[in-house]
């Protein structure tokens, strides 16, 4: 990690503060990611489409860097894809039933002093470090 | 359609937009990266940068934006106004981080990362979309408070 790259994540992170101000000021809605998608699954209503709008202009985001900037997307965690399905399961079932994932919870709710946020927050951050601490100790630090 | 849920529709995407290109910018669609923030032994700040300039952004522009009356396209907020800490909480926000630390993904990076055509980050989406769906197929078994 060298300052270059202290500064992209700056910059990244302020695009995402921008962004979901945006949707705050103008749709009065939270950018909860999680919640965005599990409301998506349910039969689509006309209220609804902001939602798919919301995950296309995720994944044409992705593409616009997939074309100028591949090496973002560069994956080379050594997670086994059992391990990846398994993450998959957990992460769609605790986000739904936390009600937010990192977004809204960690960003949205955090930046309006929600306690329950604050507390989502510091439940997942502690879980995942003992998570990535236990693969390490068990899995001989496949990181 | 009205033309407001129509401009909605627009500032959406907008939104999703400029919300991946955060991502991938502050190198959050790289699942090393949020692993190793997890890792003090190898540790990444990266994330930590992405929080704060997040969330100093967020935190300066909120109450701004909420002393209007209502949002720019529509009649009412639609912010969560709960401040009850449940277990369903605390144990899903535990689920969430076994499978973040786990994967290195959460769902936004996730959903961004499907444009890559890595595997893993398909397979993610596909799994977490099983694991959403399974919640509502088990909710009414939890027995735990809404």
């Amino acid at each position: 990690m060298d300052l270059n790259q202290a500064l992209y994540s700056l910059i990244g992170g302020g695009l995402i503060g921008i962004a979901v101000t945006m949707m705050l000021l103008f749709n009065g809605r939270v950018t909860g990611i999680s919640g965005i998608i599990a409301s998506s699954l349910a039969k689509p209503t006309r209220d609804s489409l902001w939602r798919w709008m919301f995950i296309g202009g995720l994944i044409s985001g992705g593409i616009v860097i997939r074309l100028i900037h591949p090496d973002f997307f560069i994956n080379t965690s050594a997670r086994s894809t059992i391990a990846i399905l398994v993450a998959g399961v957990l992460v769609g079932y605790g986000t739904v039933m936390a009600s937010g994932c990192t977004s809204g919870h960690g960003i949205c709710g955090m930046s309006r002093f929600s306690v329950r946020s604050a507390v989502a927050t510091l439940t997942f951050m502690v879980f995942g470090f003992l998570t990535v601490q236990a693969v390490r100790y068990f899995a001989g630090g496949l990181i | 359609m009205s033309p407001k849920l129509g401009k909605q529709n627009i500032i959406s995407f907008v939104v999703g937009f400029i919300f991946a290109i955060g991502l991938a910018v502050s190198g959050m669609t790289q699942p090393s990266k949020i692993i190793n923030f997890l890792n003090p032994w190898e540790w990444d700040p990266s994330l930590l940068f992405v929080m704060i300039a997040a969330l100093g952004v967020h935190m300066l522009a909120y109450p701004m934006v909420r002393r209007r009356t209502s949002p720019i396209l529509d009649t009412k907020w639609h912010v969560p106004t709960r401040k009850d800490v449940t277990a369903r909480l605390i144990i899903g926000s535990m689920l969430f981080g076994v499978g973040w630390g786990l994967g290195g993904f959460c769902p936004g990076p996730g959903v961004t990362s499907l444009a890559s055509g890595d595997l893993r980050a398909i397979l993610f989406v596909g799994s977490m979309i099983a694991g959403m769906l399974l919640f509502k197929k088990t909710e009414p078994y939890l027995k735990l408070r809404e």
